[in-house]
């Protein structure tokens, strides 16, 4: 089994959308997540993330373990897996649909 | 309805006006968030798993129509057209952005609503019976007493820093619809034996990670104390409750810790030292803030609808509403209706916008233009007419809002959970869903009669599972949610504290241990007509527990 492999979230400022960590920002994509395999790495995201969060870029960050899973960057804790997919019950469960229901 | 007067109105908007400068600071950097949390908290807004989530206070779970609307176009300009009605009668919004709420806030404000106090270490907003003023059962309206206390404690500059969150429920009815033995303070509204109103007082009730029962401090205060009394309360709670550690600051621990001797002699001594200043209520107030929610003028009608027996003769679904979402009305000839917010395999509480608009719309035409929202996480209409029913069903029907499942096996109350809580520690929306799923069946809703369900995704308890007659209590082990079962637990008069009956169950197993515990009430009851709490209370845990886990 390889070593656990990282990723840093937090939340958008003014939105408060869940964002991860990529090489040059920050980005509402799982998908485009830095991964950091090493616990040098691992620091100087989020040493550079915490710069952030002063910088009110970002609202409390943290890291958290993720997987491969294929092309995919699944997170451990379910906790995370929810807060990358989003709510997975109800109004909104797909981000669009309660909107474009109530504009039909 | 209470209206608000010069004074309420010019606090209202100050405070959104400050929120707009602190928001504005924020955004800008001026704040950082260590700084500005507590100033958000202290507005209703906290950040959530996915977003900012915004609580908005309905005072004793009153509300007008347009107030309604309001809720509804906020749902739809600034979030995703939806709102969450929660087991404190109040509203949230999963999905505002920081820099939206000062305008949400000043929408609010323009319909004499606020978020003031729905968040932090004061007193919350005070809830009561959801059937105040027109429960047949009724000594007085609960409803004056609780704006005074919401007036009262509202920015009270000396309980704004309490050593944890403090909850006041009023009910003005001996069969307890207000839950007010699990609150920090409870007051029912009784008569003494010279037909003088007042109050027995409840103290130390709560949920959370130490579930206790309050404890009545006052057989009868007098109306005039009440005030007097809450703030002898509220200052020893003040001076003594624990800020050393935060599972252990609420009054129900210090009345635990102290006994409730103790904390009855330093009540009423604060009590004897103050009652006769100030905060003694005049008569004439008392009086004037009831004037609001004095009744309306009903029209005179029989007291049984002929319109109303011909309609359910006709239509057998609307038949069973009635008999599950109706209740009997003080006034002749009028009835209250529940609006279910729980649809089956839906989410407990959520209301669409249109769905807020029709019930608005609604509650103009056939309810005198009032709403309630209940700590069940329904709708009520207070005031309709028995000959308007089969109407208003009809108009809730066609907005998904007539499930005939009030006080049923799949109305539900329901936490958000790890759907979208950040202290969740798991799911509970989707087991409400499985359940109702399970037991769609209205038949055999019906036949298993009353049963409440109640989901928490944490110890926090905001599900009110340990007042569930199937108390359900999500955790993580090991990285997998799994489900501890409590039983008898109940939120009514006769309040009790829902005992775990064995370990926990998965996520795929929990379903099928609901239904387990069903089908041994029914096999059983003495009767179709003894609910399952009455069957659990005469028969205790052993038959439950041997159908779940076998023999020991």
């Amino acid at each position: 089994m390889s070593a656990p492999l990282s990723i840093i979230t937090g939340n958008s400022l003014g939105e408060g959308l869940v964002v991860f960590q990529t090489a040059g920002g920050w980005s509402l994509d799982i998908g485009h997540a830095e991964v950091l395999e090493t616990d040098d790495a691992l620091a100087a995201a989020l040493a550079r993330a915490n710069a952030d969060a002063a910088a009110n870029r970002v609202v409390e960050p943290y890291s958290v373990e993720v997987t491969r899973v294929g092309a995919r960057l699944v997170p451990v804790r379910l906790r995370e897996q929810i807060r990358a997919d989003g709510p997975t019950v109800g109004h909104s469960k797909d981000k669009d649909s309660a909107v474009s229901e109530e504009a039909a | 309805m209470y209206r608000y007067d010069e004074f309420d109105q010019a606090f209202v908007n100050e405070r959104v006006a400050q929120f707009r400068d602190q928001v504005a600071r924020r955004l800008t950097g001026e704040l950082d968030e260590d700084q500005f949390k507590p100033l958000r908290l202290q507005n209703g807004v906290y950040l959530q798993l996915h977003a900012y989530m915004l609580r908005i206070a309905v005072p004793y779970g009153t509300l007008s129509p347009k107030q309604v609307r309001m809720l509804a176009h906020i749902a739809r300009t600034y979030d995703k057209g939806y709102g969450h009605f929660t087991t404190r009668q109040n509203l949230q919004f999963n999905w505002p952005q920081l820099k939206d709420v000062p305008d949400i806030l000043a929408d609010l404000a323009s319909v004499e609503m606020h978020a003031i106090q729905t968040s932090g270490n004061c007193i919350r907003n005070v809830t009561a019976d959801h059937f105040a003023g027109v429960a047949a059962d009724e000594v007085a309206d609960p409803r004056p007493y609780a704006e005074i206390l919401r007036q009262w404690s509202s920015l009270h500059p000396e309980f704004l820093f309490l050593p944890r969150k403090f909850k006041i429920a009023v009910t003005g009815a001996s069969a307890d619809r207000a839950a007010i033995q699990f609150h920090d303070i409870g007051y029912e509204v009784k008569r003494n034996e010279h037909g003088e109103l007042g109050f027995a007082v409840y103290i130390g009730g709560g949920m959370g990670r130490t579930p206790m029962l309050a404890k009545k401090i006052r057989d009868f205060l007098p109306e005039e104390d009440l005030l007097a009394y809450s703030e002898a309360i509220l200052r020893v709670y003040n001076m003594h409750g624990r800020r050393d550690n935060k599972y252990k600051a609420r009054i129900k621990i210090l009345v635990h810790e102290t006994g409730m001797e103790g904390i009855a002699e330093e009540v009423e001594a604060e009590f004897e030292a103050t009652r006769h200043g100030v905060l003694r209520l005049p008569e004439e107030e008392v009086r004037r803030i009831a004037a609001y929610f004095a009744q309306p003028s009903y029209e005179e009608r029989p007291a049984a609808s002929a319109v109303l027996e011909r309609a359910r003769l006709a239509d057998q679904n609307f038949d069973r509403w009635v008999r599950h979402n109706v209740s009997r009305h003080r006034a002749p000839g009028y009835a209250i209706v529940t609006v279910s917010l729980k649809p089956i395999g839906g989410v407990p509480g959520d209301a669409t916008a249109a769905q807020m608009e029709a019930v608005a719309d609604i509650a103009e035409r056939w309810s005198l233009s009032e709403v309630r929202v209940s700590h069940e996480q329904n709708l009520v209409l207070p005031h309709v007419a028995q000959d308007d029913l089969k109407a208003v069903y009809d108009a809730l029907a066609a907005h998904d809002l007539a499930a005939a499942n009030a006080g049923l096996i799949t109305d539900i109350i329901s936490c958000p959970g790890l759907d979208y809580c950040a202290l969740a520690t798991a799911r509970s929306i989707p087991i409400a869903e499985r359940i109702s799923e399970r037991f769609a069946d209205a038949f055999r809703q019906e036949d298993i009669g009353e049963l409440k369900i109640k989901i928490s995704g944490c110890i926090n308890a905001c599900g009110h599972h340990h007042a569930g007659h199937i108390g359900i209590l999500g955790l993580e082990r090991k990285g997998e949610e799994f489900y501890q079962i409590t039983l008898g637990g109940s939120g009514d008069e006769r309040a009790s504290i829902g005992e775990i009956v064995g370990r926990g169950f998965s996520t795929a197993e929990i379903v099928d241990a609901v239904e387990t515990l069903v089908d041994t009430y029914i096999a059983k009851r003495e009767s179709a007509s003894e609910p399952f709490l009455a069957t659990y209370r005469r028969l205790g845990p052993a038959p439950f527990k041997e159908a779940l886990y076998g023999a020991a």
